[in-house]
Parts: structure tokens; sequence; C-alpha cells
């Protein structure tokens, strides 16, 4: 029974695996005779012919690689991505908690947070460059601002979405209320965290690099991949800005796929969904 | 033996003297129970039926602790809940609840469930609870499912293994709200005949709302019959088929000419509540 189940996802598992790798070598080819299309026939199909074609994207990718400099940005991007989001999840996640079990606390806080939430995080940018010191300070806050609100009203409303049930059952077997934090109230938000760190993820990649771009990271930040790409648009090197933004798109995928494992180890009685 | 002395203790008497429950919803009073009384014995089953909204609900959650009463008294072995001095009951394990919508913890296997209580009790060790709580489970026959999470078994399993959860810390009263609702009417007679089981087995006091009739005369050695909103006490049907019962039971004389009594009451209060209804959307 068991066997046979996991052949049958096995070969589920393969065929949707080969549509992925058929639809991006589709994809690919589009690219190519897109971008050619003009060379060949003259005609320009829909603006694609400006655009550098797959083949020489990838032999600027095997340019870069044995690169030093581009594999620090990618260790500069990382770390910002990875600290603005682990403080966000750290601040995040309790505050949001508070938020929804302490009705004193919601009153306080809740007021002034819905009023920030709603800023963009760019807009951040240019009050923070003159606030704190440093440009690695002001990109590793507004990376912060970008998942922590995300994270808190997952968080929050994750666990106000707790079934009242769950919390009478425990209370009436006697669970005290620091368990019933713990134990029940916890465990049961925990997938609106992953929700929230999913989303969150996202929006600090996008944050990341916009703020990049924006403080020219070079000087004082260490590059980046945001600054790898303005570097290469100053530059005026096309296949080089495609690079950059296709490992932005590894980055960001390799981002939420540890956060899918993450959860994957953490909510055993989710991988039945 | 063991059934014996359990059912000679008779431990759970409930006691519901007149209990109003008045909520007040923005100072919309609406009054769910209405100077309500019922006497409940130890060792019973006590099926309460009556019509949608009436306010059945609300007199299991004053009983629970989980709602505090407007007037009145309710006491369990003469002990007092909640009354005039004290309008809400604590909640405890004496008094397990079993939910409509099933309250096992989605991210514990059934085991872990079910050895919950003990272990926040501190009445066990987590490993005697656990030992404990395999056992119980094999007991009611989900032997081989401890190790699954909720979201894996069906819904008939995990409302089994929710009974079990509340028998593990030895209530003198189980509180079921409606617990077999949204089942088809086989997996319902294998609940049926498994509370039976259970309650031969333990002699608990049954305090169980529904509204299905031949459920309740089936399980039942008492029938509530309430009133629609306030809740009173309309009727009460006696239920003397003996124990154990089988589900052919449903097909005697005796149990027919109950359902038509029972049904004769309720199908007045259903009326009422419906023109009600009506009224108050006009």
């Amino acid at each position: 029974m068991s066997t046979s189940k996991s052949a049958l996802s096995n070969i589920f598992g393969q065929l949707t695996f080969w549509r992925g790798v058929r639809a991006i070598v589709f994809f690919l080819i589009f690219w190519q005779i897109g971008s050619l299309l003009d060379d060949w026939t003259g005609y320009d199909l829909f603006g694609i012919g400006l655009v550098p074609p797959p083949t020489d994207v990838f032999t600027a990718f095997l340019e870069v690689i044995p690169k030093h400099g581009y594999w620090m940005s990618w260790v500069a991007s990382f770390s910002r991505v990875l600290t603005g989001f682990l403080v966000a999840m750290l601040i995040g996640i309790p505050f949001g908690l508070m938020l929804a079990v302490n009705r004193y606390f919601r009153g306080v806080f809740f007021p002034p947070f819905e009023i920030l939430r709603p800023i963009p995080p760019l807009a951040w940018v240019p009050a923070s460059l003159i606030f704190w010191p440093t440009n690695e300070m002001s990109i590793a806050f507004v990376t912060f601002l970008g998942a922590f609100f995300t994270i808190v009203i997952n968080v929050l409303g994750g666990a106000r979405n707790i079934d009242i049930s769950y919390l009478r059952a425990a209370q009436s077997m006697g669970a005290s209320q620091f368990h019933l934090f713990w134990k029940i109230v916890l465990p049961g938000t925990l997938p609106s965290i992953f929700t929230g760190a999913a989303v969150g993820m996202g929006i600090t990649w996008e944050v990341v690099l916009a703020a990049e771009m924006i403080s020219g990271g070079g000087t004082q930040g260490g590059g980046g991949l945001g600054f790898f790409i303005w570097n290469s648009y100053m530059g005026g090197s096309l296949e080089q800005i495609v690079v950059g933004m296709i490992s932005i798109g590894i980055a960001g995928y390799l981002s939420s796929s540890a956060i899918r494992k993450l959860g994957f180890v953490l909510m055993p009685w989710r991988r039945l969904f | 033996m063991v059934k014996n002395t359990a059912k000679a203790a008779k431990k759970g008497a409930i006691s519901i003297k007149n209990v109003t429950k008045v909520y007040d919803p923005g100072g919309v009073n609406v009054m769910a129970v209405d100077n309500c009384s019922m006497e409940i014995a130890g060792g019973e089953v006590c099926m309460i039926v009556g019509p949608s909204g009436c306010g059945k609900t609300t007199l299991l959650n004053a009983i629970a602790g989980f709602h505090s009463i407007t007037e009145g008294s309710i006491e369990v072995d003469g002990e007092l809940l909640c009354g005039p001095t004290k309008p809400k009951a604590e909640q405890g394990a004496d008094r397990m609840v079993v939910f409509q919508h099933g309250a096992l913890f989605p991210w514990k296997t059934l085991q872990e469930n079910v050895a919950y209580g003990p272990t926040v009790q501190k009445a066990m060790s987590s490993g005697e609870a656990m030992d404990k709580a395999g056992q119980m489970l094999a007991e009611a026959g989900l032997g081989s499912f401890i190790k699954k999470f909720p979201g894996e078994v069906s819904s008939g399993m995990a409302r089994r293994a929710e009974i079990v959860r509340a028998l593990i810390n030895n209530p003198k009263v189980l509180l079921l709200d409606e617990p077999y609702r949204a089942m088809d009417a086989l997996t319902k007679q294998i609940m049926h005949e498994s509370l039976l089981e259970t309650y031969d087995r333990t002699g608990v006091t049954i305090f169980f709302i529904t509204h299905d009739l031949e459920e309740a005369i089936f399980l039942g050695d008492k029938v509530h019959i309430v009133t629609t909103r306030p809740c009173q006490l309309k009727k009460t049907v006696e239920v003397n088929i003996p124990r154990p019962r089988s589900y052919e039971t449903q097909s005697s004389e005796e149990f027919r000419k109950l359902l038509d009594e029972v049904n004769e009451a309720v199908h007045e209060e259903a009326v009422k509540a419906f023109k009600a209804g009506e009224r108050e959307l006009a």
C-alpha cells in the first residue's frame, strides 16, 4: 500500500519535474528566437529584440562566475536579507503574539502600528539614510521594516483565528496561562507565522535590491546584487544586467525554499496537505 | 467488576436550579435561558433536545465554565459550580467537553492529544501519560492510529479519540455538544455503539445535546425536551429500554412509541421557533 503510494508519487513528482523543465526550455527557445528575430528577418517581436539572447547571457554568466566580486555581491545581499529578516522575525513574532493575546498591549501599540504599516519600506529610505550613521545600517533597517509589518500582521491574524475550542479544551484539562501561550497559541499560530515569513522574505529581497541601487551600495555598503545590476547598467552591459536579474531570481527561490523546508520540519502535521 | 464499582459510585449528579442567562450584546438583552431547572442523576445519560439556537449550548457552556449565568445555580454532586455569589464556574477536568466541530489539537498526534490532560495536571509523568493514552486509544479500537495526526484520520476516529482524551481525566461529567452532527448515518451508528460501550465501562454522567431524536432515545436514560428561546424544560421523557442496547432496539415497538412522543413535543417547539424567526426577520 505504502510502496505503491510512494511509487505513484514518484512518478507524479517526475512528471511535474519534467513538465517544469519543458516549460523552462520552451521559454528559453522563445526568448532566443525573439531576441534574434530582428537580426534574421528585420521584424522586432514585441521589443524582445533589444534583450540579449540567452546564449549571450549564458556567456556573460560564465564570465562572471569565476569573479570574486560577483560572489561577494551574493554574500552582501544575502547577509542583508538574512539580518533584516531574522531581526524582523525575532521582534515581529512576539510582538504579533502580544497584540493578539493582550488587550491593553493591543490598545497601546496597534494604532501606531497601523499608521506606520501602509508606508512602503522604500519611502523610509531617505529618512533612514539621514538617521542611521552608515549606509549598511540604513539598508538593514529598511529591509527589517519590509518583513516586519507582514510578519506581525500574519502572526496577529493567525493567533486571533485560533479555534476557541482549543483554548477551552486546554483550559478544562488544566493548562496554565503560560502553558496555553506556549503549547496552544504558538503551535496554533505556526502556519500563519510561516505564511508571514514566506511573504516577508519576498519583500526583503525586493527592498534590499532597491535599497542597494538607491544607496549606491558600492562605496560603503560593499556592493550586493542590486548594486551589481546598477553597475552593469552604468557600464552598459545588457547581458550582465540580465545575469544579475537571474541571480536574484535564484537567490529568492533558494530563500523561499529554505522557509518551506523549515516549515516542513517544524510542522509535521501540515505535511498531509 | 470495574463496571459495577463505577456504577455504584454514581458520581456526577448535576443539579440545575432556576438558571437564567441574559446575553447583553450592546444593550440588546437576549434571554437565552429562562428559569430552567433540571436534575440529572449521577451516571445518567441525559439527552437535551430542542430547536436550534434555543440556548442548549448556553446551558452546557455554563456547566463547563465557559460562560457565566445571570441567575440561579448549578451544582455538581452537591458542590456549587456557579450561583448568586459566583456567576461563572471554574473550568475543570471533572467536566470535560467534546466539541461540536472537534477540538483535538491538530499539531499533536492522537496519543499526544490524549496524554495532554494528565501531563499538564502533572497527574502523571509524560511517559506514563503517553503509555496510558496509547492503552486507552487501543481499548477504543484506535491502537494502530495513535501516532497519526488528527488530520490524517477520519472524523469518526477523531471524535472517538476526543472522547478518550476527555475520559483519561476521569471526569465526573462528559458534556457533548452535538458531537456527531456532521456524520453520515452509518458512521453515527458506529459512534453510538462506541459511546454506549464506553458508558457501560465507565458509568460517567453524560450530558448530550442533539437534534437527532432517534439518537436521543437510543442513547439516553432521559430525554429532556427544552423550549425555544428562552430555554426552559418543556418535558422529560424517560427511556426505559434496558441496556446494553443494540441497533435492533431502534426497530422495536417501544422505541417507535417514544420517538412519537418526543417528536410531538419537539415539533411544537420547532414550529414556535420558526414562527419567532419569521417575526424577527419581518
